[in-house]
């Protein structure tokens, strides 16, 4: 398993050395295996793109990398000499610095504050700051080490996190999903700064959903899936459609040549659905629709606009999936649509009453200690008057629990000793009875085994009533989504575009085409190349 | 130490007199305190200013007395100093509700804050505009007649006071179990995100008003002892009943009806403490060690976050 740095070729281009190598690792939890002998070289100099859906192991790989975890086996070796890291200190002794998706810093403190934490020894404000100011200039990362953390804006905060890791002596970057909490704008002055860092000398591994972004910056790329490496090859070897053939992997293991996958992803094609696209989508469904968004934008607390002028209908009976990388804007795509989130500009007609099943289920949609009587008199909590007809609740519950085959004792006993699977049905039934025309369901699987999740998927197939309510559908889980869905809409960089069906039912590759902004639907990344 | 405890059931529950004149009198504050707190902590919030909204509540109501004079019926008198009292402590509570509203100041800091300044109001009043007219005495004059709350048993201290608590108690028992308005009580003290998501209830609104019927239920506790116990505003007016209070609702586990139980349990334990210092010499604190160990001891049996929360704040608060 474990070779020596001798038996690489000998009088190579220096870049060509290897910084960091991951081989054989693999990581479980309990009974889940979050990697399997993945494995990954990266080397000096240059930037290597780490590739996968939710779930395919880049973050667990990354962070064997920076000794958040000890693999179960593997071997990690650091400029060609074999490590085993106790923890992050470990690794940023040995040169290794990460930028976690959520930012390691104190709001209160400043700048320099947050640097010179976890340092050593006696801490002197103005040195620390000096060092800073010329880590700051050298590498032309802009930032101002007396400021207090939580006056900067998001870029900014970044930009001290890569510094910290800088001033730490640093030669191998982690950036894990850099751009998701970035503006277009912000997002292509990253890369073109990761750029010149590798060109100076510096390495950096790039953890990231978007396809394009490795395609314009990265000089090698790495795709996992379900915690396997299955491509690692220089860019110029690759071609985009063989890179999403990895991260789905349709075509591995059938049988399917390089000319066949060319082939089969010049069919089906992505748009951005505009107004008059959107209405020429749904003119086969005569009632009017039953939500609709028109023009509708929002920018959240922290200024980071999520939507970006979003025009959508939804109609009666029609079962809507909305697909989106964390951070892409379906999260708030629903809550706009279930009204729970007020837009910053544009219309939302949508009826007074929407179902909303939010992801998490015991903190936002149940109370876990009250009984289910209570539970669900809770959906009329708001405008209930006067007394609560207690006796009248506890006979809805009865039949509800009857009706929505939720498995529960009686309506008395508390919504905790329920089974999640039975939690959710009961969610699901509530949200039904309190809105018959519309039902905003959002991961209803999370954290249930799969004949819970089977039963929830199927309830959402067969709702009833007349007219059928509408039913929008998001997943982090895309067969999720396509085994319900009768439409499919993709959030990317805050657009939401309709992605047509491919010709071929098993074909997921526009899907995965749109979530990666590989169709140029969203922010075109055009960081300069050498 | 046997001596000790006889002391202290004799001083609580020997004689009719211990029963009616001294336990019931005391239980009477915290009745009503104790519910405003408990009421306040079910829709979490942590008010554990009930002391300072008591104070309040016994400067207004001495003022009005004191004002409107010997010739005013008791049947108008009474109601009015009640009414005043309540708004008082309602304001007093509202301060610190504005502050968490407006600049999201944790009422646990702003409502100990406003103790002291509570406190402090009294101290200047019983010296400045409230003094007894000889100038003498750091305290005020008599309440005239009309203003002085009616005995509930003749030759027995026992006064209004006690039975106002006690309704309200029922009040609030009927009000969270059974109404619309008791229902969000509830829901937003157990989760308010989902409160929020999943009932559409507004959050804010149902805490600031929660806020300030706590205040009112101190600042009417504190009209009360004003009326029917000691006819007159001193510093020492509270031997810390606005701490105990916060025992009393974690005794109850913030159920209306056994905060009934629980203040009158604290009141004999108050009432026990001075007999025993009287007859058998030992120092009341003792008392007020067993109140700690109490509270220890209920909090050893709880499992509810919001009343491990609080109590380490109220065991804090009263030192």
């Amino acid at each position: 398993m474990t070779r020596s740095v001798s038996t690489e070729p000998v009088g190579v281009d220096p870049r060509d050395q290897e910084a960091l190598a991951l081989e054989g690792i693999t990581v479980r939890f309990g009974s889940v295996t979050a990697l399997e002998g993945a494995h990954c070289t990266i080397r000096r100099g240059t930037v290597h793109a780490i590739l996968g859906e939710n779930g395919a192991g880049k973050s667990t790989l990354m962070r064997a990398a920076f000794g958040w975890l000890t693999p179960d086996a593997g071997t990690i070796r650091v400029h060609g000499a074999p490590v085993r890291f106790q923890s992050s200190a470990d690794a940023i002794a040995q040169g290794i610095g990460m930028v976690h998706q959520h930012f390691m810093l104190i709001p209160a403190m400043t700048v320099t504050e947050n640097i010179a934490l976890g340092g050593q020894g006696r801490f002197d404000a103005s040195t620390t700051a000096a060092r800073i100011a010329e880590v700051a200039r050298k590498t032309g990362l802009p930032v101002d080490p007396t400021a207090r953390v939580r006056d900067l804006a998001i870029s900014a905060q970044q930009r001290v996190e890569i510094i910290k890791a800088l001033v730490r002596e640093a030669q191998i970057l982690i950036l894990d999903e850099p751009t998701a909490v970035l503006t277009p704008d912000q997002a292509t002055e990253l890369l073109r700064w990761v750029r010149s860092f590798a060109d100076a000398g510096g390495t950096v591994a790039l953890i990231t959903h978007k396809l394009r972004e490795a395609f314009t910056v990265a000089d090698y790329i790495t795709v996992l899936r379900q915690g396997r490496t299955v491509v690692s090859a220089a860019r110029l070897a690759l071609s985009e459609s063989h890179v999403i053939e990895a991260l789905t992997g349709t075509g591995t293991g059938t049988g399917v040549t390089p000319a066949s996958v060319e082939a089969s992803t010049v069919g089906p094609t992505i748009r951005i659905a505009d107004l008059a696209t959107e209405r020429r989508m749904v003119d086969h469904i005569a009632d009017a629709p039953v939500l609709r968004l028109d023009g509708v934008s929002y920018v959240d607390a922290r200024g980071v606009t999520r939507l970006r002028a979003v025009d959508l209908a939804i109609h009666p009976g029609e079962i809507l999936g909305v697909i989106g990388v964390e951070g892409s804007g379906p999260r708030e795509l629903l809550r706009i649509l279930a009204g729970r989130l007020a837009p910053t500009s544009g219309r939302v007609t949508r009826p007074d009453a929407v179902g909303f099943v939010p992801e998490d289920r015991l903190h936002d949609a149940v109370i876990p200690t009250f009984s289910l009587t209570e539970n669900l008199a809770l959906a009329e909590g708001g405008h209930a008057r006067g007394w609560m007809d207690w006796s009248r609740w506890w006979g809805v519950t009865r039949d509800l629990l009857a009706t929505a085959d939720v498995r529960a004792v009686g309506p008395d006993i508390p919504m905790a000793t329920l089974s999640g699977g039975n939690q959710q049905r009961f969610v699901m039934a509530r949200e039904r009875r309190r809105a018959t025309a519309a039902l905003i369901v959002e991961n209803p699987t999370r954290g249930l085994d799969l004949n819970a999740s089977a039963r929830i998927l199927a309830d959402l197939r067969t709702f009833g009533g007349n007219p059928r309510p509408a039913v929008v559908f998001h997943s982090t889980d895309l067969d999720e989504v396509l085994s319900v869905a009768t439409r499919v809409v993709v959030c990317f960089d805050g657009h939401v575009a309709e992605v047509q069906s491919p010709l071929d039912p098993n074909d997921r590759t526009p899907y995965t085409r749109a979530m990666t902004g590989s169709d140029g639907a969203g922010d075109v990344i055009s960081a300069e190349r050498r | 130490m046997t001596e000790a405890l006889l002391a202290l059931w004799d001083g609580a529950f020997g004689s009719s007199y211990a029963i009616w004149s001294a336990t019931l009198v005391r239980s009477a504050p915290l009745l009503l305190l104790g519910l405003g707190v408990a009421l306040a902590f079910r829709a979490g919030v942590l008010n554990i200013g009930a002391e300072g909204q008591f104070l309040m509540g016994a400067i207004s109501a001495t003022a009005i007395a004191q004002s409107m004079g010997g010739t005013v019926p008791s049947i108008v008198m009474i109601p009015v100093m009640a009414l005043v009292g309540a708004l008082a402590g309602a304001s007093w509570a509202g301060i610190a509700a504005w502050l968490r509203q407006r600049f999201g100041v944790l009422e646990v800091i702003s409502t100990i804050m406003l103790n002291f300044i509570a406190l402090a109001s009294i101290s200047w009043m019983v010296r400045g505009p409230l003094q007894e007219p000889t100038r003498i005495y750091p305290q005020s004059a008599e309440i005239p007649g009309p203003a002085q709350w009616p005995f509930l048993i003749p030759g027995q201290r026992l006064h209004l006071g006690f039975v106002i608590g006690l309704l309200a108690c029922g009040i609030a028992w009927v009000v969270l179990t059974r109404t619309a308005i008791g229902f969000r009580i509830r829901a937003v003290g157990a989760s308010p995100s989902a409160a929020t998501s999943a009932g559409g209830i507004a959050v804010a609104g149902t805490v600031l008003r929660v806020f300030l019927v706590s205040g009112a239920c101190a600042g009417l506790a504190g009209a009360a002892e004003v009326g029917g116990v000691t006819w007159a505003l001193y510093e020492g007016i509270s031997p810390g009943y606005g701490y105990t209070a916060i025992a009393v609702a974690l005794l109850a586990r913030l159920h209306p009806g056994w905060i009934i139980v629980s203040a009158i349990f604290f009141g004999a334990l108050e009432a026990g403490a001075s007999a025993m210092q009287r007859d058998a010499g030992i120092p009341s604190v003792v008392v007020q060690v067993i109140v700690a160990l109490v509270i220890l001891g209920v909090l050893a049996g709880s499992q509810r976050r919001v009343i491990a929360g609080a109590a380490t704040l109220g065991a804090e608060g009263r030192r």
